[in-house]
């Protein structure tokens, strides 16, 4: 994984609540056993008509949105299924960060893994970007700062530990590798019960 | 590890006895006991081990099969989606690769991989339970932490049998009380999600506690704690009891003989202490529970069965007016209007939420000597080949295909319309599955979530139901 750096983008704004997977990357589209080739297939239900071509009226198509890197959405944004399908879409897309009021758990966890950066923000900042949709925002991890068109600098929050594997470019396996002792010391003192090739 | 005399929760309890290691600036490591694998969230994770050249550390902790890609066709037919053939095939061939005991597309033990947990007797109280899979807190219902995840976390489960997770906040949801005829533990969990929202529960591990959820049978109870996730939970449980215990033994995992007394001893100690405290709780009445039905593009947009389609001009928040206005669009419904007698296409009996043997049996009593209407298409998809078996040795499956119903093999369907059955463009369903979300069931689908028993009654009236009528 790249380094998660410091950026400015203008923003994709789909403002809408609840925006589930299912809608992020339909469901049709998880037969494949890449983890390639989906950006293509982002928000397809609504992207696409029913012959595949683009609708002009979506976002994702509009020439505006080619190379922004932010995407601000509604409150609960991903919930549903644990596939992570859908931070590979959004990231190949091209998207490093998405903006919003909450997360659904587990695309929160899948996004952080895959250097797309969920930053959640109080009712007034979103409310204030919804309503300058055109300025571009600054983004920067270390300091954990959302920076609005209007010079409003705002924190935040993000996990400890994801935050340091973003920065230094690197996945937790190579952590939890080290902890081989710790779960060697775990096993030898909680036998368990099943074997499932028995 | 928390302070032995402070009492607590369940939760808490299997939390602590699986920490591993908790260090500084980092989550911490917990110990994995069960991991289940299928076929659509695994071969990148498989993958990832080959880049890194690294072994499955516990193959005897880990079991596959094949649900979501995998058609309801007869067995015999080949898949004839090639995508999804591969997917299939690489599932088989990455657990001959990295030694994993695999039940395949033609095993006799076969099917979605929450039903074949428990009915194997591999899910067993307080155990730490994984699934590349939304749904895994169904295994909740036996007394476990069961724990949806991504690909990633599966690879990291396959290399350290281990997950690093934060640790969530608590959440009774108690249900006191005796249900009424015609409601079921789907209108249950369909209450509970149309009363906190489909985010009422997000960062929240929900434990089901209360008399009506004392008095659910093992099945019920997975049926519950399989939509936690639908109210954005990480997880839900129920904490073991006697229904438990008899439900795990001399199944075919679980323990015998002198282990089986050892560990049901151990399983008493995992109720929630006296005086714990969680952080959030609800109180729901189960003798004021109607039948339940969805209307909208999430689980949480659901209705008592005599209720109406609220409206969008009743709600102030601009983003929730939207998401109602654009869900009734999407649904071609108006608002106001009561749901009760809307025509549907298709009716669809399965899934991890209701494809067990007692929702087989509760559908075909209510489908016994009728007839399924007409204009209607019957879908009714065992979890299992064992449940497909035992509802055969039942004759459940003469009363599906007397009423006019499709009897058909073991898998998820149409739950997530990835195997080829699916609904047309347009086309309304009842549907005993857990996710209404717009295209969910093929795209354009409209989707109304309900029990097996109400979705038997509106199969047979070919329009939404109240299966109190029936009754």
């Amino acid at each position: 994984m790249e380094k998660f750096t410091p950026f400015e983008s203008r923003m994709v704004v789909i403002a809408r609540d609840n925006i589930d997977t299912d809608q992020i990357i339909p469901a049709r589209f998880l037969k494949t056993i890449s983890k390639v080739g989906l950006g293509d297939q982002l928000f397809c239900d609504w992207r696409y008509d029913a012959d595949g071509k683009p609708k002009p009226d979506f976002i994702l198509n509009k020439p505006e949105s080619k190379a922004c890197q932010v995407l601000l959405a509604g409150d609960n944004f991903g919930c549903g299924s644990s596939r992570e399908h859908a931070p590979w879409a959004l990231t190949q897309y091209g998207f490093r960060a998405v903006i919003s009021t909450s997360f659904a758990d587990i695309f929160k966890g899948n996004s952080l893994k895959n250097s797309l950066l969920p930053i959640v923000v109080p009712a007034d900042v979103h409310a204030e970007l919804l309503k300058n949709p055109q300025a571009p925002v600054k983004v920067d991890l270390a300091s954990q700062t959302l920076t609005l068109g209007s010079g409003r600098s705002v924190k935040f929050p993000v996990d400890e530990f994801a935050k340091h594997c973003l920065l230094e470019g690197i996945d937790e396996l190579g952590y939890m590798l080290q902890q081989e002792p710790a779960i060697a010391a775990f096993e030898a003192a909680h036998p368990v019960g099943i074997d499932t090739r028995a | 590890m928390s302070n032995s005399t402070k009492p607590r929760t369940i939760i808490e309890k299997i939390w602590d006895n699986h920490v591993v290691a908790e260090r500084p600036g980092a989550p911490p490591l917990l110990y994995i006991d069960l991991h289940l694998v299928h076929e659509v969230t695994s071969p990148q994770a498989f993958d990832g081990l080959r880049t890194r050249g690294l072994k499955v550390r516990r193959p005897d902790l880990t079991i596959a099969t094949t649900d979501h890609s995998t058609p309801t066709t007869p067995r015999g037919l080949p898949i004839l989606d090639k995508i999804a053939a591969t997917q299939v095939e690489k599932l088989i061939q990455n657990c001959k690769d990295f030694g994993i005991h695999c039940y395949p597309l033609g095993s006799d033990k076969q099917g979605i991989v929450h039903v074949i947990g428990p009915e194997l007797g591999l899910t067993q109280p307080g155990m730490t339970v994984v699934c590349g899979d939304s749904h895994t807190a169904t295994h909740g219902a036996m007394g476990a932490l069961a724990i949806g995840i991504g690909t990633s976390e599966v690879e990291n489960v396959l290399a350290t049998q281990c997950l690093l997770l934060k640790r969530s906040k608590t959440y009774q949801v108690r249900v006191d009380g005796a249900l009424k005829p015609g409601v079921s533990a789907k209108d249950i969990i369909l209450a509970l999600i149309a009363r906190i929202g489909i985010g009422g529960g997000t960062g929240c591990i929900f434990e089901y506690c209360g008399s009506a959820i004392r008095s659910l049978s093992m099945e019920e109870r997975m049926t519950v704690c399989n939509m936690s996730i639908e109210a954005g939970a990480r997880a839900g449980l129920v904490a073991p009891d006697d229904t438990t215990y008899q439900y795990v033994a001399g199944r075919e995992y679980a323990p015998k003989g002198a282990a089986w007394d050892e560990s049901v001893a151990r399983w008493r100690q995992l109720p929630t202490d006296e005086g714990a405290v969680y952080d959030k709780s609800i109180v729901i009445d189960a003798a004021s529970l109607e039948p339940m039905i969805t209307f909208g593009t999430n689980p949480g947009m659901g209705i008592p069965i005599r209720g109406a389609v609220p409206n969008p001009s009743d709600i102030t928040d601009p983003l929730e007016r939207d998401s109602l206005a654009r869900a009734l669009v999407y649904m071609d419904l108006p608002a106001g209007k009561p749901l009760l007698g809307h025509a549907i296409n298709v009716v669809f009996i399965g899934s991890c939420t209701n494809s067990r043997i007692s929702d087989l049996r509760t559908a075909a009593s209510v489908l016994k000597g009728r007839k399924v209407h007409p204009g209607v298409r019957v879908l009714v998809v065992p979890g299992s080949q064992q449940v497909k078996e035992q509802a055969q040795a039942e004759g459940l499956d003469q009363i599906f295909r007397d009423a006019g119903a499709d009897w058909r093999e073991a898998g998820c369907s149409m739950c997530i319309a990835m195997n080829g059955d699916q609904l047309e463009p347009g086309q309304y369903s009842v549907s005993t599955s857990n996710r209404n979300f717009e295209g969910r069931q093929g795209k354009g689908a409209r989707t109304f979530l309900a029990s097996p028993m109400t979705a038997a009654a509106s199969a047979i009236a070919g329009v939404v139901s109240d299966v109190r009528e029936l009754l």
